[in-house]
């Protein structure tokens, strides 16, 4: 067998330059030539044993869609992607490949070497497609076997609805907010994930006809009763959007802010374009953003986009345990975040008009390991120190949206207060009622949402099928 | 697309519009709110159900033109729709038979106080209503108010209409002459409220009070809203917006109203110099 010769790092990828994108929206990652996409697709090994696919959670055929690329069928490429992945322009930019495909993948293996850049080229691919001229809307059944309604028009709601489109389903989403997408329009910003791709995916889904009603919030506007008239089947996708907050004294103050709150003011409302659009957004100068995980990151960068001298993100654990992307984390140094580990805020503190000057800090150290086998945070006595601040983010979690479960108190949910579902199949304990994404799993992640709409979406079809065969 | 079918000037700067929103009409009740949004760059705002038609499918609104987005909708047409409605949304008023109940209206409030009066009314509840305002002109939909009550008290600044003072003072009549009240509501500007729900603690009567907190989403997903009532991080969006008056913390309830302070001037200030004099709101 001849030596395999592999450049030992991934392709370089253009971007822009820190200290330019650190104060507009635009997208940070440029994106690859398709050049520059060949070369890094002539990285990959075509694996027998396919580590990759395995570490997929909607196992697409990575090797597959690679070797076209690499043979330059960008169509073939494309279509091996769409075949597996509703949202490959979306997943491209936001799955953790480092813990996913990449972290598998036999290159990143070998002595030296990074993985291939598989979500880069999974991007490269989609992108590509999207600039098509023709984009070819799959083959529409015309019977229509059933009617389903989607609550919630998130990454999860969105897949159950195209694959049930493509069946032959009639399909009907109620959307909460005057947008669909979930937290891929109202959470994640604009130079992560820009929105016109959003909007993309979004059209592709109305034109399998797909309808669409936001403003609608179920449970208030529409009642579940009438939906289990109106249709043989219901899927619920409302994610997990109520914020958490530490509770700490001061949690009020003017300042003090929950990343959904500030994330949605920039990025559905478009507050970063006062007074253009309507909606502002405070503008702190001396930012601290509480938390590590990818909310915090978006957050961070956010502030320091809208003028932040400085950005500080204080979290109890340490670097190891930070939960976020790596590539973000990389961009956010880069950009000129601070990082304050094992740093927990006890108090916010503000003046006589209820405004934020300050937040009182406690340094902690990590314990024996908890429930989740990490390793706890404690905080070291004696330790207090004070930061200025003018304006704090906290994103420290969230929990599932309360408006739809309230309103349907018969359907069974977990000890954590997420609906009870079938990992298969999203069965609720409710006959024809399914449910999938972040309102089953908690706060997850955009692939594990639309995996779950996939999954539930087969699943419906037999349902309805079995139900009007029963008839 | 939402139509606006009717549109009537009710007092200086306060508008009443019936807008078509068949889906939240069919299932609107008192204590309801919606949030809506002018244009595709509107901010989306909170405002009260103030009653619905739904063989009509329609929904009434009434406001008071206090900042960008409530001074254009004071511009807009019969014939014109608005962006977006959303709702109904929040918990509807505690409605059951308390005996006595005490509807207090303040401003536009009185906008909200309406709905919620008339359906305590049906349902049996002895119905006392005090309206305040700065002056006559201000006190708004009086005669409906009245038409719904066993008994109308109004209250003015000036004297110019009812009794000189604040609707506090209506409350000191009615418990001086001994009046038995079961429940109270007040709703209105956010020191009226603070200021009733003291005096009705004085006089022992307990009363929901509707905040009016700065709100994104209005569905929860936010906390923009929160309000501390008790010990407790509320979000007035889906908890309230009625909590009981007695555990507000009002003072944040004020300071956080005033947050976006300087933004709001702007805006206003940008909205003007691009539609020339808006004196005739
Ligand atoms: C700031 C941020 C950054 C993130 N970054 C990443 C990342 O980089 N990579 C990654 O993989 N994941 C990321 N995530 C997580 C990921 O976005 C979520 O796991 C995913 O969006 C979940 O999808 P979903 O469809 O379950 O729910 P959501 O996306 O939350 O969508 C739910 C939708 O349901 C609607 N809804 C709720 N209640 C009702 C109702 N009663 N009636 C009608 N509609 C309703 C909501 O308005 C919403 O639009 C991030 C999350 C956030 C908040
Ligand atoms: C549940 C609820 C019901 C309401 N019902 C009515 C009603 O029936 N009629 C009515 O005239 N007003 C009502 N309000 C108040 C109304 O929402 C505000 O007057 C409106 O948002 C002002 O917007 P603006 O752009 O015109 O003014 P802005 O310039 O934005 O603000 C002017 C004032 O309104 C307050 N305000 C600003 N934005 C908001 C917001 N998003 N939510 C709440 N208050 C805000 C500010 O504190 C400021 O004092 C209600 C508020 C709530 C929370
Ligand atoms: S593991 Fe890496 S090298 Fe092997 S097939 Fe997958 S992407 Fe290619
Ligand atoms: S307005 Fe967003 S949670 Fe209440």
């Amino acid at each position: 067998m001849a030596v395999i010769k592999i450049s030992n790092n991934k392709t370089p990828i253009k971007e822009q330059d820190p200290k330019v994108r650190a104060h507009n929206f635009k997208e940070v990652v440029l994106g690859y030539s398709l050049e520059e996409a060949v070369a890094e697709a002539n990285r990959c090994l075509q694996c027998v044993n396919q580590p990759c696919v395995a570490g997929c959670p909607v196992n697409i055929d990575i090797p597959g869609f690679i070797l076209a690329l690499k043979n330059r069928d960008l169509t073939k490429s494309a279509e091996i992607l769409k075949s597996y992945n509703n949202l490959p322009a979306v997943c491209g930019r936001v799955c953790p490949q480092e813990s996913q495909c990449e972290g598998r993948c036999t290159v990143g293996k070998m002595k030296g070497h990074e993985p291939v850049a598989i979500g880069k080229l999974e991007r490269f691919v989609s992108d590509w497609e999207a600039s098509q001229e023709t984009i070819n809307i799959p083959e529409i059944s015309s019977k229509k076997l059933g009617k389903v309604a989607i609550i919630g028009a998130g990454p999860a709601g969105l897949t159950a609805a195209a694959d049930l489109a493509k069946m032959g389903y009639e399909v009907k989403i109620f959307e909460a907010l005057h947008a669909a997408g979930g937290v891929l329009m109202y959470g994640i910003p604009e130079f992560r994930l820009p929105k016109s791709i959003v909007e993309r995916e979004i059209n592709f889904i109305k034109s399998l006809g797909v309808e669409i009603d936001t403003d609608s919030i179920v449970g208030r506007s529409i009642t579940i009763s009438e939906l289990k008239n109106d249709f043989d089947a219901i899927f619920i996708g409302t994610g997990a959007g109520t914020p958490s907050f530490m509770n700490v004294p001061g949690t009020n103050l003017n300042g003090v802010y929950s990343a959904s709150e500030f994330l949605t003011r920039i990025n559905l409302m478009h507050a970063y374009e006062f007074p253009e659009s309507d909606t502002p957004v405070r503008l702190g100068k001396h930012v601290v953003v509480v938390g590590a995980g990818n909310v915090a990151m978006d957050a961070s960068r956010s502030a320091l986009r809208l003028g932040a001298e400085n950005v500080k993100i204080v979290y109890r654990r340490s670097e190891e345990e930070m939960p976020a992307r790596i590539e973000e984390y990389h961009h956010a140094i880069e950009e000129g975040i601070e990082f304050h580990w094992l740093t927990n805020p006890i108090e916010y503190i503000g003046d006589d008009k209820g405004n934020l000057t300050a937040v009182k800090c406690i340094k902690m150290e990590l314990g024996a390991p908890d429930a989740s086998g990490r390793r706890r945070p404690v905080p070291i006595q004696g330790s207090e120190f004070t930061i200025e601040t003018d304006m704090v983010v906290e994103a420290i979690g969230q929990t599932s949206n309360k408006v739809l479960l309230s309103a349907f108190p018969e359907l069974k949910l977990t000890p954590h207060g997420y609906i009870e579902a079938d990992p298969e199949t999203g069965q609720t304990s409710i006959k024809g009622v399914f449910a999938g994404g972040d309102i089953v799993t908690g706060a997850a992640t955009v692939i594990l949402a639309m995996g779950a709409g996939k999954k539930s979406a087969i699943a419906i079809d037999e349902y309805v099928k079995s139900k009007k065969v029963a008839r | 697309m939402f139509e606006i079918t009717s549109k009537e000037k009710i007092a200086a700067k306060e508008y009443e519009i019936w807008v078509k929103a068949p889906q939240v009409a069919s299932h609107a009740k008192p204590g309801q709110f919606v949030v809506i949004r002018t244009s595709h760059n509107g901010e989306r705002i909170p405002l009260t159900i103030a009653d619905f038609n739904v063989e009509k499918g329609e929904i009434r609104l009434i406001f008071q033109a206090v900042g960008k987005t409530t001074y254009e909708m004071a511009t807009m047409k019969v014939g014109d729709s608005l962006q977006d409605i959303a709702g109904p949304l929040g918990r509807p008023s505690e409605i059951k038979k308390y005996g006595t109940v005490l509807m207090i209206g303040g401003g536009v409030g009185i906008a909200a106080i309406l709905p919620i009066l008339k359906t305590l009314k049906d349902a049996g509840n002895k119905v006392i209503t005090i309206l305040g305002g700065r002056s006559a002109d201000l006190v708004i939909l009086k005669d409906e108010c009245e038409k719904h009550s066993d008994e109308l008290i109004v209250t003015t600044d000036d004297g110019s209409m009812g009794m000189k003072g604040v609707v506090t003072d209506g409350m000191k009549v009615l418990a001086k002459r001994g009046e038995k009240i079961d429940h109270a509501w007040s709703i209105g500007p956010t020191v009226m409220m603070k200021f009733s729900a003291y005096t009705a603690k004085d006089l022992g009567i307990p009363i929901f009070v509707s905040l009016n907190p700065i709100m994104v989403d209005g569905t929860g997903m936010c906390g923009a809203c929160r309000v501390t009532v008790g010990k407790n991080i509320r979000f007035a969006c889906v908890d309230g917006p009625e909590f009981d008056g007695y555990e507000v913390n009002w003072d944040e309830v004020m300071n956080r109203l005033r947050q976006y302070k300087d933004q709001e001037k702007i805006s206003l200030e940008n909205y003007m110099a691009k539609v020339g004099d808006l004196s005739w709101l």
